[in-house]
């Protein structure tokens, strides 16, 4: 065991009701990603059933209008489910049910992971209950009816500021109460070791098939890959397999907000401290006294006080970049891309799309960025009419 | 080992019983008052929890009281203040409940530093495990203070490694999930209990989910003490202006009732 430190960062913050079967599901799944019958299943159900590999395509438009680099997009948005969620979520549920366990339980901030969670469970004949603040449910209220559709059982979550932050604590509460037959499917690099190890290595599937097809296309590698950091899940996909690469920029983009200088934003990094919450040590939004601080960004998927272990490591180290994005910024990219390329993108990708929109005419023509495309926009659609002053609802 | 202070302390007047208060609940002034009361009463270790915005370990109603606590502006510096005028008047044993950021953000040794000077010799966290615990230990122990472990329902295994390395004494979970009320336990604190005696002569205090006397009485022939947490903070919220007697006849029946 090597309790999952990346640096000073990550580790095993939990309660001693947890310690034994996160200890066992380091066992299981150190067992499992070498096991040929898991490896054949997985592969199968990541081909046939989400689609992979995702394609890696050339936004033409784009990269004429902005001049300088070609713009590529991993179009992580056209997997099943919509989003690159479904990637670690087919990983760790088939994981589960290798292990014998019933049940699986999962936070959401917007959804996107508990419909993904919900749709493996389904599939792979599971119980599934998906925990997700009360406010989110109300934001979100047909992701809920998406998620009870596949299945599942949707919980309220009453404590705390009703929002992500608050349905990974009751995530956590609820596996101390029932650890024997369930496991909890984390949706992102974060929470305890294994996880931020497991989602990674499941995520990063994206970055593997993004540097096989760019050095096919391109014979070159990019100048620079780019994700939205929330957690922080996409952005490792996109990094991971491009870390030995030093000549690669690695860039997370971040939720700005309203501004990185006023109360609301979810940029942990740019504004955040060293700290210890969910099972990390990391970079976390809190107040000189350790509280965690309310967050906030246009978009849900984002909004969370933290950041990923390994994140705040390739922080640290300089090997990647973590920048800032304004709602405003990403609204804006959001229907830049919907015009130039007839995509509609996630507004969490918009805001990888927006630092693309001012990187890519600083590059030369001979050179390529790839944008990680983690998910797709309609969930969006009636959210950003309403920011931009139209009255409609779902 | 040093388990002197509190074998001397804490559990050297038949079965401990230990309350729980959330600081600042309801408010610093009767948290204040809280602790004099319950020593008046016969506690003979009081945990004094540092509310923090995110406590995974807790039910609803420590939640709940965590966060009223934090709305009226507490912080570790007026829990700190507050002890300070505490211990002008009694020298009654005392730990922290506090969650690892709480220390970590305030600096450890400024953290441990302060345990030192208002006598608090144990700080129990519920979310640093046996893994994590030497970074805190390190430090706590350069100011004599103990870092209290916990032992739980599914700690198998991992009991003896616990029980080993435990020190001020150990602090064993009576049941799975968060802190609260319960009507019942069933995990087999007996077959726990043996483990740890076979192990080591540090005390230990049973928590999580025990509220009435009868229950007490039943869970302390397995341990050296009893730990009550949300029942107590669910009597101050029922008990209106008269929260002060209420806790006060709460903690004698119980300290009673485990010593019958």
């Amino acid at each position: 065991m090597t309790n999952g430190k990346y640096g000073e960062f990550g580790g095993q913050y939990i309660p001693e009701t947890l310690m034994h079967e996160i200890i066992n599901l380091e066992k299981s799944y150190d067992f499992y990603k070498n096991d040929e019958k898991f490896n054949e299943e997985l592969n199968s159900l990541l081909k046939k059933y989400a689609g992979r590999p995702s394609l890696l395509y050339f936004a033409k438009n784009m990269t004429k209008d902005l001049g300088g680099a070609k713009i590529y997009l991993k179009r992580e948005d056209l997997n099943h489910t919509g989003s690159h969620k479904i990637n670690n979520v087919l990983g760790q549920v088939l994981l589960a049910k290798y292990m014998g366990k019933k049940r699986v339980i999962a936070e959401t901030g917007a959804g996107q992971h508990g419909v993904a969670t919900a749709t493996a469970a389904a599939l792979l004949g599971l119980e599934c209950e998906i925990f997700m603040g009360k406010e989110d449910t109300k934001r979100q209220a047909l992701n809920v009816y998406r998620m009870e559709l596949l299945g599942a059982k949707v919980n309220a979550v009453e404590s705390g500021t009703a929002t992500l932050k608050d349905a990974v604590s009751e995530a956590m509460r609820e596996w101390s109460r029932r650890v024997d037959d369930t496991l909890y499917v984390l949706g992102s690099v974060m929470g305890p070791h294994p996880y931020p190890m497991i989602v990674r290595d499941f995520q990063s599937i994206i970055s593997k098939e993004a540097r096989e097809e760019i050095l096919k296309v391109e014979g070159k590698l990019p100048a620079a890959v780019l994700a939205c950091v929330g957690g922080g899940s996409n952005a490792i996909g996109m990094f991971y397999n491009f870390i030995a690469d030093k000549q690669v920029r690695l860039i997370g983009l971040e939720a700005a907000g309203k501004g990185v200088d006023t109360e609301f934003h979810a940029a942990s990094i740019t504004k955040g401290t060293l700290g210890i919450f969910h099972g990390m040590k990391s970079i976390f939004c809190q107040d000189n006294f350790g509280q965690i601080a309310p967050v906030y960004s246009i978009s849900a998927g984002l909004d969370y006080p933290g950041i990923g272990p390994e994140h705040a490591y390739l922080h640290k180290t300089k090997r990647a970049e973590y920048i800032p994005i304004t709602d405003d910024e990403a609204v804006d990219a959001f229907e830049y891309l919907s015009r130039k390329e007839g995509i509609i993108p996630a507004i969490e990708s918009a805001h990888a799309v927006a630092y693309a929109m001012k990187l890519a005419p600083t590059l030369k023509n001979d050179e390529n960025i790839i944008i990680c495309l983690s998910g797709r926009g309609d969930k969006d659609v009636a959210h950003i009419a309403r920011y931009r002053g139209l009255n409609i609802y779902e | 080992m040093s388990n002197t202070y509190f074998d001397n302390n804490v559990f050297n007047k038949g079965k401990a019983f230990i309350p729980f208060l959330t600081a600042g609940y309801p408010t610093l002034e009767a948290t204040e008052k809280l602790i004099l009361k319950m020593e008046e009463a016969g506690a003979d270790l009081i945990e004094v929890g540092i509310p923090f915005s995110d406590p995974i370990a807790e039910g609803p109603v420590i939640q709940k009281s965590s966060q009223l606590a934090l709305k009226n502006g507490v912080n570790a510096e007026k829990i700190f203040e507050m002890l300070k005028r505490i211990r002008e008047k009694s020298n009654l044993p005392m730990v922290f409940m506090a969650y690892a950021n709480s220390l970590f953000v305030y600096g450890l040794d400024k953290f441990f530093q302060k345990c030192q000077e208002l006598e608090i010799k144990g700080v129990i966290l519920p979310d640093v495990p046996y893994e994590e615990k030497e970074e805190f230990e390190e430090v706590a122990k350069k100011y004599d203070v103990e870092i209290i472990s916990f032992i739980a329902p599914t700690s198998n295994d991992r009991i003896k490694m616990i029980a080993q390395a435990s020190r001020g004494f150990i602090y064993v979970v009576s049941s799975l999930g968060t802190t609260g009320v319960r009507e019942e336990i069933t995990t087999d604190l007996g077959a726990i209990n043996e483990v740890i005696r076979q192990t080591t002569i540090t005390k230990t205090a049973i928590g999580f989910g025990i509220n009435n006397p009868i229950q007490a009485k039943e869970i302390a022939k397995h341990s050296d003490g009893v730990i009550v947490g949300s029942a107590i903070i669910k009597l101050i919220e029922k008990s209106g202006d008269n929260y002060l007697d209420a806790v006060y006849n709460y903690v004698k029946e119980m300290k009673e009732a485990i010593n019958l």
